[in-house]
């Protein structure tokens, strides 16, 4: 320990270079701890930034504060500042009191001009100190020793665990200070000591500090980030959003606010705006819910279009919520509006809501919908083009000779498909994915389509042009599949109450009739409804009033006989299916649910009340156990079927393939395909020798053979 | 679906047509609440809803701090008494897959199945016909236990495991992306893994232990039949997407409710391994019998 500058250089250099030392102490360089002076700022300024939690706080100047001390009364030269009241409160030193004595005189001045520049109003430290005071004036001459011995100490160049020991050694000097001025001061009590290692404290604390915030400033080499950064981040989301428990969850926090830097894009380029499907389709969708005005078409023909055509969708949604089916509220309502869009743009007398078959990827919206006239004629042609062609292709190589046998193999006739307006085909379907999206019209459905789709089970994708792959190959793509599961569902469960339709009286017809059957039915004006608890009990209050298919993929019977006789020859009579010998005749009309066959032991339909609770305002439930998804509803007056699910029959076992063709027999060995061995030698030579006789015998009609009768054969 | 946010599931599984009249909602809010206090569940799930002839069953299960315990199942018939459903056992499943057909919706309905056994008598050996009882709760219990070892799902994300062993309910969960709610690799089966013991350690590379620990559904058989898992996917990755990611994420049980027969919700067993030799075997089996194994089979292939 040296003395190479006295302590009145000491002051001197203390208030030239204060700033500058100051200044150096904030770049958080090693610390210079030469002065003492620099020592009382370093004090103030780091109760200053312990007290506001950001870095940004440092805007202290030492000029102003060493104004305010200096400015003081008792000079204050030495008197180091007033402890800040963080390090007070948490271990006061023993030191503090006496500085606190010392500068008692200056505290009211000191504490105002300290607040303002903190920005943080403080408890007063006296305060604090005022229990602790003890007042000797020995600390003062004591403190001033010390200073100035610790100035001394050579700087340490390092922040890092080096300059912490170096401290450490600089601790055990200055205590060594200490108890040589013990010697000279004799009444020096035992808290001394104490107060001179003390005394170096907050110089220590700070060190350490300074150290440790240093070291968590520090970049890591890898993202970029600092601890310090990244905590003060973590502390600022947990203080906004105040999570419940925060402890538990402050892994995955930390996580977030990592992750949150990977999130931004840091091009310089646009960025793309992101077209997610929802704002597609909720651009798809706000058309629906402008006013459109027809024009062109009077109002009184236009009120008479929405009066007719329209159905009340949110009415029957509402039974069916209460029944606990059917679609969400506002979809229900999407779906009424595009029901109205068709309505709006298409000629259409009648319109119902028919239900919803579900997808693999998207959904299908079905509208079953009646036109007034204006029915697309393009597909008769469409079909007629088809007949000619398959007429042209069987008339075709009669000219040729018949050298070789051709196929005889003729493809059973095609069963052609029903008029539309009658049968399977009476009402036309129109499917979206989504309301919003276009309508499309279904084709009409052909009776081969009917009968394969009842042998395969496939989900629906969800888009109308994809291929069916199956067994039996189905004759058309995913659209013909929906319309013909869309038939066979409506002949299955569309059902009334009984009463409510009854046969049509005037019948214009083509067809031939179907024996007890009549095909349309009309609403019955006298209906005066049914009690719900009758709907519910017995079944036969409920009738079909869509037609059955045949098993032959119609409704009304085609007789195919009639067309072939002409050009079928008597082996094939033989072979004929037996649809076709016997007219096959399906329940007619305005059967009873009742009479629906069972299929192992399970009932077809269920019935319910939809309330248990207030049955006086319930209704009543019908659900099909053929067809899952199906169901019906009637209060007695009204009633609506519905379908939703995924076009699938229920069957107890599960879905078997049918099995293969049989396979043809060949053609059975018999004198048409077998032959003789070839003519042998001798043979021959008797047909010669015969032959040679023959001639001979004309010539000569002398000689005579036996063999020739047996050769006969041979010519 | 989570017994306290119900009405927000129910409105977001409406769209597939399986609903809960208002007259059930009420009293399900009502009576979940209350056995959530009296059993002294953690949460409590509306499981679902299975279709009878006579009467519907309504489930619910509870679950205990540890997410993938075994859960606690109870069924109502009105929606206000909950009966508690014992566990499956191993005996229960061998009984109950023979039987097929439709719930009754009773549950001491007895189904009756007959069974050949072998009989000796001396040397000779015969077969009796045995009428064996089943109980339509033990097959409830069954189906129950079957749906959910098949299509419970979770997506990723939704549950951590905690060091200590217990899987625990993530609350910084904020759902899926766009992207990722579209693949099945973010979704989970919520039940104890059984495939990822045989994944390599390379394939486990890139797993995070806390968040996957579950079996992902991408390893589902076969891909392209459609399993119940996949059937909620449309819902997922359509325009839902934005409403799921707000949602809560147990929808788990919103697509099995309401489908009244097992055979048509759950895909048939398989047995068959999908490595490259059984493709090879198929053409050498005999059609009929494989399909007979394989239902469905021809018509998802291509």
């Amino acid at each position: 320990m040296e003395e190479s500058t006295s302590p009145k250089q000491e002051k001197e250099n203390q208030e030239l270079g204060e700033a500058r030392r100051s200044w150096e102490v904030k770049t958080a360089s090693s610390p210079q701890y030469s002065e003492a002076a620099s020592f009382e700022s370093l004090e103030a300024k780091q109760g200053l930034e312990t007290g506001r939690q950001s870095r940004s706080s440092r805007s202290w100047s030492p000029h102003s504060r060493a104004r305010t001390s200096l400015g003081g009364p008792a000079g204050a030269e030495t008197s180091p500042a007033p402890l800040s009241p963080q390090e007070s409160s948490s271990t006061p030193p023993p030191l503090a009191p006496a500085i606190q004595d010392l500068a008692a005189p200056l505290q009211s001045d000191r504490t105002t001009s300290v607040i303002p520049e903190a920005g943080t109003p403080y408890p007063d430290p006296l305060e604090q100190s005022s229990d602790k005071r003890e007042s000797t004036p020995h600390h003062t001459s004591q403190l001033e020793g010390n200073t100035f011995q610790q100035s001394q100490q050579p700087k340490p160049h390092l922040c890092g665990p080096r300059a912490v020991s170096y401290n450490k050694a600089n601790q055990k000097e200055l205590r060594f200070d200490v108890f040589q001025e013990e010697d000279s001061n004799s009444d020096y009590d035992l808290q001394q000591p104490a107060t001179g290692g003390s005394e170096v404290a907050p110089s220590m604390l700070e060190t350490t500090i300074q150290n440790a915030k240093a070291y968590l400033l520090k970049t890591s080499s890898k993202s970029g980030l600092n601890l310090y950064d990244h905590l003060s981040n973590m502390l600022t989301k947990i203080l906004d959003e105040r999570p419940e428990n925060a402890v538990d969850i402050i892994e995955n926090i930390s996580q977030d606010v990592k992750m949150a830097h990977f999130s931004k894009k840091f091009d310089a380029l646009h960025n793309e705006n992101e077209m997610l499907p929802t704002y597609e389709i909720a651009e798809k969708q706000k058309a629906l819910f402008l006013q459109v005005h027809l024009e062109g078409v009077d109002q009184e023909l236009e009120d008479e279009i929405v009066e007719n055509a329209l159905p009340n969708v949110m009415e029957s949604a509402f039974y069916f919520e209460q029944a606990g089916v059917g679609l969400g509220t506002d979809e229900t309502y999407r779906i009424f509006l595009a029901l109205k869009q068709l309505t709006d743009t298409h000629p259409i007398q009648r319109c119902h809501f028919w239900g919803k078959i579900l997808g693999l990827e998207m959904n299908y919206i079905v509208a079953e919908v009646e036109f007034r006239e204006g029915e697309d004629e393009e597909e008769v042609e469409e079909e007629d083009v088809a007949e000619e062609r398959d007429n042209g292709e069987s008339e075709a190589d009669e000219d040729e000779e018949d050298e070789l046998p051709k196929s005889l193999y003729k493809v059973p006739q095609a069963i052609p498909k029903e008029e539309s307006r009658t049968g399977a085909n009476k009402y036309v379907y129109f499917v979206c994915n989504e309301p919003g999206r276009p309508w499309v019209k279904l084709p009409p459905v052909t009776p081969a389509q009917i009968v394969i789709a009842r042998k395969i089970k496939k989900f629906f994708t969800g888009r109308l042009d994809a291929p069916i792959i199956s067994y039996p190959p189905f004759p058309g793509n995913e659209s013909n599949y929906l319309r013909a599961q869309i038939a066979r569902i409506s002949a299955g469960t569309h059902v009334s109450p009984l009463g409510f339709y009854q046969f049509g009286e005037e019948e214009g017809e083509e067809e031939e009739e179907v024996e007890g059957g009549r095909n349309s039915v009309e609403e019955n004006p006298d209906f005066e409804g049914i009690q719900v608890t009758d709907l519910v009990e017995t079944l036969s209050n409920w009738v079909h009033h869509v037609q059955h298919i045949l098993s032959q993929g119609r409704c009304n019977w085609f007789n195919s006989i009639q067309k072939n006789e002409e050009e079928e020859e008597e082996e094939d009579e033989e072979k004929e299916e037996p649809d076709y010998i016997e007219q096959e005749v399906g329940p007619p009309l305005l059967t009873p649910i009742s009479e629906d066959l069972e299929i192992q032991n399970i009932p077809a339909w269920t019935t319910r009340l939809s309330s248990n609770l207030i049955p006086q305002y319930a209704i009543a439930v019908l659900r099909s156990n053929l067809w899952p998804g199906a169901y019906a509803f009637s209060n007695g007056k009204k009633f609506e079927n519905f379908y939703i699910g995924w076009g699938h029959k229920y069957s107890p076992d599960n879905y078997m393939p049918p099995v293969p063709t049989p396979v043809y027999q060949e053609y059975p060995s018999g004198p048409d395909i077998t032959e003789m061995d070839d003519p042998g030698v001798e043979e021959e030579q008797a047909f010669r020798a015969a032959q040679e006789a023959v001639l001979l015998a004309a010539e000569e009609n002398e000689e005579t053979e036996e063999d020739e009768d047996e050769e006969d054969d041979y010519d | 679906m989570d017994a306290e946010s119900l009405l927000l599931s129910l409105e977001l599984a409406s769209g597939s047509g399986q609903g809960l009249s208002p007259d059930r909602r009420a009293s399900l809010l009502t009576s979940l609440m209350l056995v959530k206090r009296d059993y002294r569940y953690d949460r409590v799930l509306f499981w679902g809803r299975i279709l009878g002839l006579v009467a519907d069953y309504y489930i619910a299960q509870g679950l205990n701090e540890d997410q993938l315990a075994p859960r606690k199942t109870l069924y109502s018939l009105n929606c206000t008494e909950w009966s508690l459903l014992p566990p499956a056992t191993e005996e229960m499943v061998a009984q109950s897959s023979v039987v097929k057909g439709r719930f009754m919706g009773d549950p001491s309905h007895e189904y009756e199945h007959i069974e050949l056994q072998k009989v000796n008598e001396g040397e000779k050996v015969f077969e009796e016909e045995v009428v064996v009882q089943i109980k339509e709760e033990t097959r409830l219990v069954y189906i129950i236990d079957q749906i959910d070892k098949a299509v419970a799902i979770i997506p990723r994300g939704a549950l951590f495991k905690t060091p200590f062993g217990p899987t625990h309910v993530n609350r910084t969960f904020e759902g899926l992306s766009l992207s990722e709610a579209k693949k099945l690799s973010s979704y989970f089966h919520f039940r104890e893994p059984v495939e990822l013991k045989n994944k390599t350690l390379l394939e486990k590379a890139d797993l995070d232990p806390s968040l996957d620990f579950m079996d992902s559904l991408e390893h589902d058989v076969p891909k392209d039949e459609e399993t119940g898992a996949q059937r909620l996917k449309p819902k997922d990755t359509g325009p839902g997407v934005s409403r799921w990611r707000g949602a809560t994420p147990w929808w788990c049980c919103a697509a099995c409710s309401g489908q009244a027969s097992p055979s048509t919700m759950l895909p048939a067993p398989r047995t068959m391994a999908t490595s490259m030799w059984a493709l090879v075997r198929r053409t050498w089996t005999c059609p009929s019998c494989y399909r007979r194994r394989q239902p469905g089979f021809l018509n998802t292939a291509s």
